[in-house]
């Protein structure tokens, strides 16, 4: 294999070559390649199949605009990526890439039959074919165009890498760490600011590092570069971080950076993490981007070969590959003359300089042609020819606009300059507004909305002394506002090359316009043509041109192709490029992955996961376990070989025969203290509360202001002034934070205090006949006979020598009590309890037998058997509205005509005709099983279980009406029958006398 | 993310540790029985959803936990100025120099 690499040059490490492979092919790079100035060096430009036409393509560009060259990288299981940027991706040691979008190979790709018939695949093509009929879309088109679309396989493992985050506040925040960036940074960094300098390159220096000729205060560049670079690393204030996207410019000056950790080592350190999250709050921000140069528009401007000319320079200097042996210029901007000049000083003459431009600056005319370079003024590329690599290039001569008589130059590479665009993407984030310049043909920053500057070549300014230049004075500026007493360096520069030029739109041809392929979005295979039909077809504005065409919607978000876009759609248009306008630019600035987002939040970390004090007990005594809320509650207690459909039933039957111990201590508690604490409660909760005696409790509905349940508990008075409130597991939040927002904006004038004592106290519950036998030896200072402490009870004692707060409750329908201790001592409790349950065959149960139990008695849950839109009436519990009283939460709603309307949708218990079924939750309830569909909803099942106490299987449901239905049947179609069931205006379908509660 | 500035810490704090809480200045009627089904409704859902200055709530709830007011100009996200419950509605013309 011919190699590519020139031997001396470049930035590389020529004693250090670097083994890789690519579709299972060996190469060798060396170490400072990326994958792609190794794939060069080694010849090979074939590095993709376009998304749509399947195309084949080459590297376009040097760096993170590059819209081609996306390959699958793979580092063992679990370690694949997709999409990964060649021209970004660093060489190491044992690199595995592989090609995208083809099948059977990179050469020989069956889905190129799509470029054939190309014409089917114009603008708007999805909209267009995919219309009738519509059951084909599910079956057919979908299926189809998802096979045949698309570029990287997304993986199938789980991601093997770790990923941090970290947050950081600076002083100055400099983006860019190129010429201007530098500047910048040295200049705010000599004055003590504290200065963050990030830059997406794996190495600081941005344009530096193609451009080894310019001298730098007499240096040369590197050498300053490596000097700067030193004075940097010496001052303790400033930090430089290389690989480190800045990806989003957020409020208030805060900036979102992807730092890439491992990716470039061949063997990362254990643990280490792949990639980190920075969110950074700077006083000013430095954006030094630079600006990305545009390709130019004109019929085969994607074969592979046909590359930006600042990216064959970037290749040549910065890794010592020469891009072919025989490469052609074409541009309409000085910047490709010199890499015309860097290539033929390289060996790697260019067969010719074509430049659109009638006439360009008379010494770069005379340097070419001491180099013996042909150069064509005036003269365009109208075509390309070649399979898989370009072979010649087309151009014609322009007179007056016409297109005059064609000329073929052999070449292996061509590389075309259409001009450069300012990187203005971070900036577009902060919504500042940009402003065409009509000169540079080029949008720059205008007005803006932070604290902010833009310096270099992000604002217009080409060169590296003017970008030297005005990154010191954007650096010293920034340092200035943040209180530092600041010189601004001054840099001399020597054999710098700034250059002008112009902006196209797509190229003149004199062949048929219908049958170019002339590119303006590599990734998205988005054509001049297709953006011109697009207008054609009446789409106006440049963000309906974007989505009809979906020019500069692929990853790369149109780097390169939205200004040569917008310049078509306005020719199209006839207007002037600002009157169309630009897209909007969003973040991430270039693809991140979902690990730097998640961060830490993956595995056992993703989320808090809240444990109760007797949670180890659960766990050593087998309990499965389910998430409620943020908490992990044990489900059910399955003995050997059961399966949770018998240890419920276990559960089940041990409660109501003898006892059950259950943990109730997620149960959200809130303490209402104060001497308004009563008019507080009567206030919030639709119940009455003044009449209700120390020592007692009350089920509490709690309303929104719109009438509808937000929530209940058992509500405790524990003095005139103390109410022990407690709310569902999953609402004790929303209920504190309901309750805070009344007491402090609405009644501020009422002496109450609320605090939060969930987690302050274990809650232990004993339910069943026997509870009371097995609770009262341990019971001190407290009477606990059915007499002297009825159901509905609450008083403190010493339970098993811990101060407890003892309720008599039951959510079971059983003789039920709950034993409240402080969290330290719960488990202690829970496991004396145990012991002396043993007694009584003591069964622990979990939340699956509650829910079973409780449904038994028609108890609802708030959440499951309501949904937001359930009223009091509706769920049965009018009589805990307190009909005398005045106002409550929610009370003026529960008379709007809606809320009394005839159809609301009332809880009802169903009993299916069939006593086995157990309905699925969530079904949906008809009338008329034959009716055509759709059918008519009457409402649907919200909670069903086996009940082992009926020996038969119950419901619950919301009918509309359905009170008035009692006794009927109705029908629950499922996928393989439809069953029957009838309905109960009462849900209580166990003990409805409540004989076993005051057992 | 915001910096948010909490009247009762009088510190500029992260978005993160505060809540929204809806607009602002729309205080529970003294008596709702009094209201007519339209003017109850006008309580419960009319909201202004303005394009610019928007008087709105905030609770600094992993912070202090006090609910506090704000003016926050809808377009940019900027706040003009966070108050504490209760004090009156400011002047927007005073906040930002007469200009509107």
């Amino acid at each position: 294999m011919t190699s590519f690499r020139l031997p001396n040059r470049g930035r590389v490490d020529h004693a250090r070559p670097i083994s890789f492979t690519f579709d299972g092919k060996a190469y060798t790079g060396l170490a400072g390649d990326t994958l792609a100035s190794a794939l060069l060096a080694n010849g090979v430009h074939l590095m993709g199949r376009s998304f749509k036409y399947h195309r084949p393509r080459g590297v376009v560009s040097a760096g993170s605009d590059e819209p081609n060259a996306l390959m699958g990288t793979r580092r063992g299981p679990g370690r694949f990526e997709p999409n990964t940027r060649a021209t970004v991706q660093e060489l190491r040691e044992g690199l595995e890439a592989t090609s995208q979008n083809r099948w059977p190979s990179l050469a020989f790709d069956i889905g190129a039959i799509n470029d054939r018939f190309g014409s089917l695949f114009s603008a708007g093509f999805y909209y267009k074919t995919f219309m009738w009929p519509r059951a084909f879309w599910d079956r057919v088109y979908e299926p189809v165009i998802r096979q045949a679309a698309g570029l990287g396989v997304s993986p199938t493992e789980p991601d093997a890498d770790r990923y941090a985050s970290r947050f950081a506040h600076t002083d100055v925040l400099v983006v860019g760490a190129g010429p201007a960036g530098l500047a910048a940074a040295l200049a705010a960094g000599r004055s003590g600011a504290e200065v963050m300098l990030v830059d997406e390159a794996s190495e600081p220096g941005g344009s530096l590092l193609s451009e080894p000729g310019v001298l730098i205060d007499g240096k040369g560049a590197w050498d300053w570069l490596a000097a700067a670079l030193a004075e940097l690393d010496r001052l303790p204030n400033v930090t430089v971080m290389p690989r480190t996207t800045a990806i989003g410019y957020y409020h208030q000056n805060l900036i979102g950076l992807a730092q890439r950790l491992t990716d470039h080592l061949a063997e990362p350190p254990e643990g280490a993490p792949r990639e980190r999250l920075w969110r950074v709050r700077a006083r000013e921000v430095v954006l030094a981007q630079g600006a990305l140069e545009k390709p130019l528009v004109f019929d085969g401007n994607d074969r592979p070969g046909v590359m930006l000319a600042g990216a064959a320079q970037t290749y040549l200097s910065r890794y010592g590959v020469k891009v072919g042996d025989r490469p052609v210029v074409v541009t309409s901007h000085d910047s490709a003359w010199h890499a015309a000049f860097d290539l033929a000083e390289a060996s790697a003459k260019p067969a010719a300089i074509v430049d659109i431009r009638p006439a360009v600056d008379a010494a770069l005319s005379e340097r070419a042609g001491s180099l013996g370079i042909e150069t064509l003024l005036g003269w365009s590329p109208t075509g390309t020819s070649g399979r898989l690599r370009v072979k010649s290039l087309r151009i014609n001569q322009l007179r007056d606009g016409r297109v005059g008589t064609a000329r073929t130059i052999a070449c292996d590479a061509v590389l075309m300059c259409g001009g450069w665009t300012p990187g203005l993407h971070l900036f577009s984030h902060t919504k500042g507004s940009l402003a065409w310049d009509d000169e540079l043909k080029a949008f720059l920053p205008g007005r803006k909305s932070e604290a902010v500057h833009i310096a270099g070549a992000g604002r217009g300014l080409w060169g590296i002394a003017s970008a030297l230049a005005d990154g010191a004075a954007a650096g010293a500026r920034a340092a200035r506002e943040t209180g530092r007493d600041v010189q601004e360096p001054a840099h001399a520069v020597t054999a710098d090359r700034t250059g002008t030029g112009v902006t196209a739109k797509d190229l003149p041809t004199d062949r048929n316009p219908a049958s170019a392929k002339a590119f303006v979005d590599y990734q998205n295979d988005v054509t001049a043509k297709d953006i011109r039909l697009a207008v054609r077809e009446g789409m106006r504005s440049i963000e309906h041109v974007k989505r009809y065409t979906t020019n500069g919607m692929a990853t790369d978000q149109g780097k390169m192709s939205n200004v040569n876009g917008l310049m078509i759609a306005a020719d199209a248009l006839g207007k002037a490029p600002p009157q169309v306008g630009l897209t909007t630019f969003r973040p991430p600035y270039s693809p991140t992955t979902f690990g730097t987002f998640a961060g830490y939040h993956q595995g056992a970390t993703f989320d808090v996961t809240r444990r109760t004090p007797i949670d180890p007990w659960a766990e050593a005594n087998g309990a499965v376990f389910e998430p409620v809320a943020l908490w992990r509650r044990a489900w059910y207690f399955p003995k050997l070989g059961e399966d949770m459909h018998a240890a419920v039933a276990r559960e089940c039957r041990a409660t109501r025969a003898s006892v059950g111990v259950f943990d109730a201590s997620t149960l959200g508690k809130i303490e209402v203290v104060g001497p308004d604490a009563v008019t507080f409660m009567e206030r919030m909760y639709t119940n009455p509360w003044a009449k209700l005696g120390v020592g007692r409790c009350r089920y509490g509905l709690l309303l929104g202001e719109d009438g509808f349940i937000r929530d209940d508990g058992v509500i405790g008075r524990l003095a005139e002034t103390r109410f022990h409130v407690t709310t569902t597991t999953g609402g004790a939040a929303r209920v504190l934070n309901m309750m805070e927002d009344y007491l402090q904006t609405d009644w501020p004038d009422l002496k109450v205090w609320l605090t939060s004592t969930t987690e302050q106290w274990a809650v232990v519950a004993l339910q069943g006949p026997n509870a009371r036998k097995l609770l009262e030896p341990f019971v001190e200072g407290l009477d606990i006979s059915d007499a002297a402490f009825p159901h509905m009870s609450v008083a403190e004692c010493t339970v098993a020598g811990f101060p407890a707060r003892l309720f008599r409750i039951s959510f079971t329908g059983e003789l039920g009590f709950e034993v409240n201790v402080p969290a330290r001592h719960g488990l202690a409790l829970w496991e004396r309890l145990w012991e002396e349950g043993r007694k009584y065959d003591i069964c622990p149960y979990g939340t699956e037998t509650m829910h079973v139990l409780r449904a038994e008695k028609g108890y609802i849950i708030v959440g499951q058997d309501t949904d937001g839109t359930v009223t009091p009436d509706d769920a049965g519990l009018s009589w805990a509205i307190g009909k005398k009283k005045p106002d409550f939460v929610g009370k003026r709603s529960l008379a709007r005509p809606d809320m009394v309307a005839k159809g609301r949708k009332q809880l009802v218990g169903l009993l299916t005709d069939d006593p086995k079924a157990v309905l699925q939750e969530g079904a949906q309830i008809v009338a008329d099983p034959n009716q055509p569909k759709p059918m008519t909803a009457l409402g649907h099942v919200t909670s069903s279980y086996w009940s082992e106490a009926l020996s038969r299987s119950i419901a619950m449901a919301v009918v509309a009406d359905g009170r008035e239905r009692d006794g009927q049947i109705v029908h629950i179609p499922m996928p393989d029958r439809t069953l029957s069931a009838r309905v109960t205006k009462s849900t209580v379908f166990y003990d409805p006398e409540n004989t076993r509660l005051s057992a | 993310m915001l910096l948010i500035h909490c009247p009762y810490c009088e510190q500029d704090l992260p978005e993160l540790e505060f809540a929204y809480a809806g607009e602002a200045h729309i205080a529970r009627p003294e008596d709702p029985s009094r209201l007519s089904d339209e003017e109850w409704r006008d309580y419960l859902f009319i909201r202004s959803n303005a394009r610019g200055h928007h008087f709105e709530r905030w609770r600094h709830i992993n912070g202090c936990a006090r609910f506090f007011n704000a003016v926050r100009e809808t377009v940019s996200d900027r706040f003009l100025l966070t108050y504490k419950a209760g004090e009156p509605r400011p002047d927007i013309s005073s906040l930002t120099g007469g200009t509107e």
